[in-house]
């Protein structure tokens, strides 16, 4: 196997989250999206974990894990009371921060 | 080897059209499904990769935690559960730009940087416990600080979603 | 010859209980802070018991540890390297780094921790009284305590990531302090506006301490067992020579930087002023004598890092001297177009510590230690004074101009402690600022900055000028406003207190005078603690404080870190291998600093004394005399003026005073009382100058006044307001600019805002990609 075929996989799954994260207007999709990218980091962490044959590369993998539970928690919660406000999870009507 | 770049090439395109399923589809819940096929293949790639540990947590946290909360949040925001044509931004064609040259730049910078470098073969599963002596040796500040982040999402989840 | 050196290096440095245990001075007031936050409201003094005995717990402390450490020093031969009582634990541990805390004690630090503890106390014994009844009492001692606790931890810091600790610490305590009162738009602007001028020098910090920790830890981990943020460590991989220079170069300025923002000094001196918001008690402690000496503190700490990133003996000028030496001019004429006393205190305090820096980057390490510690009395003595005439007096008011004049009756005490200090803060002789002023403006020129010296002389002059002219306005004259019994409508804020200072003004009851007291004993006094003039036995503080410059040849200190403080065993030789007859007999030259020592390790650059004359001394005495005396004569000419026209109605007849002010005849009561002053002032070089030659003195002195007036009124409109504002408004400006070009841009809509980002990333990583190959 190289090197290279997990970090391009993981490089593809992160522009598709990117994409994701730029073109969808659903809040929730948007969390789905990052959710993406935070996998593919992961996939990162763990190919160079066996490259150099260390063990840092789990230990930061399962942070990113936990980190990203939490991160979807607080997201959802977000979404749950912007639903709540505005009858709508819709991205682009939330627009109070125009210039 | 062979037979584990087998199973890395079906991984991996089950993972790239889930993934582009997930950003394309027109209905949340089947997004949702698509996204839990991703992950799978992500902790399936992470047993290829050595780290059965990872891979275990990987489906124990997301495919069952968070996904649950992904369908509680469709659920209670009333996101139609069939079809939905607003699903994406007027604007979202800004995005193939963008994730076309980033992907352009990063492939160009892992491919001259790794060219065709293999991974060890011989390498053994890494053990749970080796994993945990660096949690709690080396890493155990982060560890903390995760710990205290974890609490203020708890935290942070109830305040910002109840009702009152 | 080994022989003896080996019985020297065996002769045990003596320690002490005290000394052992110095991290817990600031323990003492961290936990006096949680048990105020916590129980302050139950106990009968509302907290502030706590906080008076936690500091005078850690004032006890401090002064043991301080006499322990004068046994050491007095135990040692002349030639043996005082190693300073070092503990330290880890703190924590993280991906193979580890960060430690603990103590680092030696003359300096022992130095500051019993100014800070002890002034800490009197300003909490004066503060019960000044903010009795206060409705924030409670979280006022908490946040005085929380201070001193990061004051002291910053002073008996082990490491850099403890003295930052401690450093931010007081940052967020002069925030909470400075908005003590923040009902009042004004003192939260303030506090404001201190935190982030402190927090812009503060990023200095943060990188001096990287780039020293990335350039040092190798060399330190390998030859001393300690990390790259060792105090110790850092101190003598300064001065090995081994670092490159641009490394310790751009290190040192970083950390200057951080200094300049904390210190007050030239670009970023416009917080310190702005923060006299505070309540009094803060005003003392905080922005004149402790807090703002944390950045003169971290250069006199790092010295040999800023000795040789900065070049100090090679240069006739160098950042530090130049930033003090502009700060020094800059407030000091600042400080004449001020009304509010305490701002003019506030200006003085930015001069003086531009005299500090000054005296640092020129090389004056041993007097510009010694100004923070007799400016620390006076200076605090001071604003004291000034707190306690607006408590008794002056109604609150701190205007000079409106709301004081002719205190000197009513408030002796008061009066006699202001003047005691202002003529130590001027360096009149036998005061304590005498002995470290003039030993900086001495030391400056010896050491090859003449410019600096006739700097610091001109500083001297202006220092008298200002301070005789706030002397006058608030003790002489007649009263005004609010100490002549006129009574304020418009501040209802803190009308707790308000009570008691109805009755026209009064001397302030003991809590207040006893501080004040204490505090002038010590500014006639302290500076007998390193009185040159008198010989080399009077230089107590240079022996007991000064680092020696001695090689010290033992580089095999692997457990430096575990090892308790009593280190006999390994006390490291005092022998001088490079040995060349020194031109003072005690202090033998030695290469630290200079060159690269051959083997052993320095902890401190060689540095120079300059030889005390009278003559020298004599002068700036004159200077500083001269300066008091046309002040003088300006402030008669200009203020009799207006006081005389107060006065006067005030005091003829107050029921025509409003009617009458506008009259004709408002002139001859002008000339009336200013004959009536002039001749009631027992100053008979005013009364001599009025009458030998009205005319031409008169012409001259307005005329010098007018000068001077316009040059100050100058300086504070275009430098201070035009160019170091207009800079800030200026980048304000330009974001502005920039933000209306860009705003179509900002739709609002964040997944546009998504794509910006992400392409940029992309642009980024490619423009690093084409650099790189």
């Amino acid at each position: 196997m190289l090197v290279n075929q997990f970090l391009i996989l993981a490089a593809v799954l992160f522009c598709i989250g990117v994409y994701g994260v730029i073109a969808r207007r659903n809040a929730v999709m948007v969390l789905m999206s990052i959710e993406l990218i935070l996998n593919s980091v992961n996939i990162n962490f763990l190919a160079f974990a066996l490259r150099n044959g260390s063990v840092d590369g789990h230990v930061f993998a399962l942070y990113i894990i936990a980190v990203a539970a939490a991160e979807v928690g607080v997201g959802l919660a977000l979404v749950l009371l912007v639903y709540r406000n505005r009858k709508s999870i819709a991205l682009d009507e939330l627009s109070e921060m125009k210039g | 080897m062979v037979a584990q770049n087998i199973a890395f090439g079906i991984i991996a395109v089950i993972m790239v059209v889930g993934a582009l399923r997930v950003v394309t589809v027109n209905n949340v819940v089947h997004a949702a499904l698509w996204l839990v096929l991703v992950l799978a293949g992500a902790a399936a790639q992470y047993i290829l990769l050595a780290a059965e540990f990872v891979a275990v947590t990987q489906v124990l946290v997301y495919i069952g935690a968070v996904m649950v909360l992904f369908l509680f949040g469709t659920m209670l925001t009333r996101a139609q559960l069939g079809k939905e044509k607003q699903l994406n931004n007027p604007t979202w064609y800004f995005g193939i730009p963008a994730s076309l040259l980033l992907l352009g730049v990063m492939i160009l910078a892992l491919t001259s940087s790794f060219g065709d470098e293999k991974l060890p073969t011989d390498s053994e599963l890494v053990s749970t416990q080796a994993i945990s002596d660096q949690i709690f040796g080396p890493y155990l500040l982060p560890f903390w600080a995760l710990s205290f982040v974890l609490l203020a999402a708890v935290i942070g989840a109830i305040v910002l979603a109840r009702k009152d | 010859m080994f022989a003896e050196a080996s019985t020297v290096a065996h002769e045990a440095l003596s320690s002490g209980w005290f000394l052992e245990h110095a991290f817990l001075i600031p323990v003492i007031p961290a936990v006096a802070f949680a048990l105020i936050i916590f129980f302050g409201k139950k106990l009968p003094m509302k907290g502030s018991e706590l906080g008076v005995l936690s500091m005078v717990a850690s004032l006890v402390f401090s002064v043991g540890a301080a006499l322990q450490w004068i046994n050491r020093v007095n135990g040692a031969t002349e030639e043996q390297y005082i190693d300073p009582v070092i503990r330290s634990w880890t703190w924590w541990n993280s991906g193979g780094f580890e960060f430690g805390i603990g103590q680092h004690i030696d003359g300096l630090s022992l130095t500051i921790l019993v100014v800070v503890a002890f002034i800490s106390s009197l300003v909490q014994i004066y503060s019960l009284e000044y903010l009795r009844g206060d409705r924030r009492y409670t979280h006022f001692f908490a946040s005085l305590t929380l201070f001193s606790a990061g004051m002291l931890n910053m002073v008996v810091a082990e490491n850099m990531i403890q003295l930052i600790l401690g450093w931010e610490i007081m940052g967020l305590c002069s925030f909470m302090l400075i908005g003590h009162w923040w009902e009042e738009g004004a003192n939260s602007r303030a506090a404001l506006k201190a935190f982030f001028t402190t927090r812009t020098g503060d990023i200095g910090l943060l990188v001096g301490t990287s780039v020293l920790f990335f350039s040092a830890n190798s060399w330190t981990q390998e030859n001393l067992g300690v990390s790259g943020f060792s105090i110790r460590g850092l101190s003598a991989w300064a001065l090995t020579g081994d670092p490159s220079h641009a490394a310790i170069t751009v290190g040192a300025v970083a950390l200057f930087i951080a200094c300049i923002g904390k210190s007050g000094q030239f670009p970023l001196h416009t917080w310190l002023p702005d923060a006299m918001a505070g309540p009094t008690p803060v005003s003392s402690l905080l922005h004149s004598s402790t807090m703002v000496v944390a950045g003169v503190f971290l250069v006199a700490r790092l010295y040999p890092v800023f000795f040789e990133g900065m070049n100090i003996f090679g240069s006739g000028v160098n950042l530090i001297t130049l930033i003090g030496g502009i700060t020094i001019v800059i407030a000091a004429a600042l400080a004449f177009v001020q009304t509010d006393i305490k701002k003019v205190l506030a200006y003085s305090t930015v001069s003086q510590l531009g005299y500090m820096m000054m005296g640092l980057g020129a090389g004056a390490w041993m007097p510009a230690v010694f100004h923070i510690f007799t400016h620390a009395f006076f200076k605090a003595c001071l604003f004291l004074a000034a707190g306690s005439i607006s408590h008794s007096a002056s109604h609150h008011s701190f205007e000079m101009k409106k709301d004081m004049g002719g205190l000197r009756k009513f408030m002796p005490i008061t009066f006699t402690t202001w003047i005691i200090s202002t003529l130590a803060l001027c360096g009149v002789f036998p005061f304590a600022g005498f002995f470290s002023k003039d030993e900086i403006i001495d030391n400056v020129g010896h050491n090859g900055y003449q410019v600096f010296m006739v700097v610091g002389l001109v500083g001297a002059f202006l220092t008298a000028a200002y301070m005789t002219r706030a002397t006058y306005l608030t003790f002489f004259g007649e009263p005004r406003g609010a100490s002549a019994g006129e009574s304020h409508d418009d501040h209802d804020t803190h009308d707790a207190h308000d009570s008691h200072a109805s009755h026209g003004p009064h001397e302030s009851n003991l809590l207040i005078t006893v501080p004040l007291m204490i505090l002038a004993t010590l500014a006639l006094g302290a500076g007998l603690f390193n009185a040159t003039p008198f010989g080399e036995s009077w230089e107590r503080m240079t022996k007991w404080v000064e680092p020696r410059s001695v090689v010290v040849e033992d580089m095999d200190h692997a457990a430096v870190g575990e090892t308790r403080g009593v280190r006999a065993e390994e006390a490291p030789v005092g022998e001088e291998p490079h040995a060349a007859e020194g031109e003072n007999g005690a202090h033998a030259k030695s290469v630290c600093g200079t060159s690269t020592p051959e083997k052993g390790t320095c902890y401190a650059p060689q540095l120079q004394h300059a030889p005390f004359k009278w003559s020298k001394a004599a002068m700036s005495v004159i200077i500083v005399l001269v300066g008091m005396l046309i002040s003088w004569l300006i402030s008669v000419q200009m203020y009799t003026k207006k006081a005389g026209f107060f006065v006067g109605l005030t005091g003829r007849n107050k029921l025509l005073a409003l009617g009458y002010r506008f009259l004709v005849n408002k002139y001859y009561l002008d000339h009336l009382y200013e004959k009536v002053i002039v001749h009631g002032i027992a100053h008979p070089i005013a009364k001599a100058a009025y009458w030998v030659n009205q005319n031409i003195l008169d012409g001259i002195v307005n005329g010098a006044g007018l000068v001077a007036r316009r040059v100050a009124g100058w300086v504070y409109r275009n430098v201070d307001q035009r160019v170091v504002d207009g800079a800030v408004n200026g980048s304000g400006a330009v974001a502005r600019g920039t933000g209306n070009a860009l705003r179509p841009v900002q739709s609002g809509k964040v997944s546009q805002y998504g794509a910006l980002l992400f392409a940029a990333a992309a642009v980024a990583g490619l423009v690093l990609i084409m650099v790189n190959t």
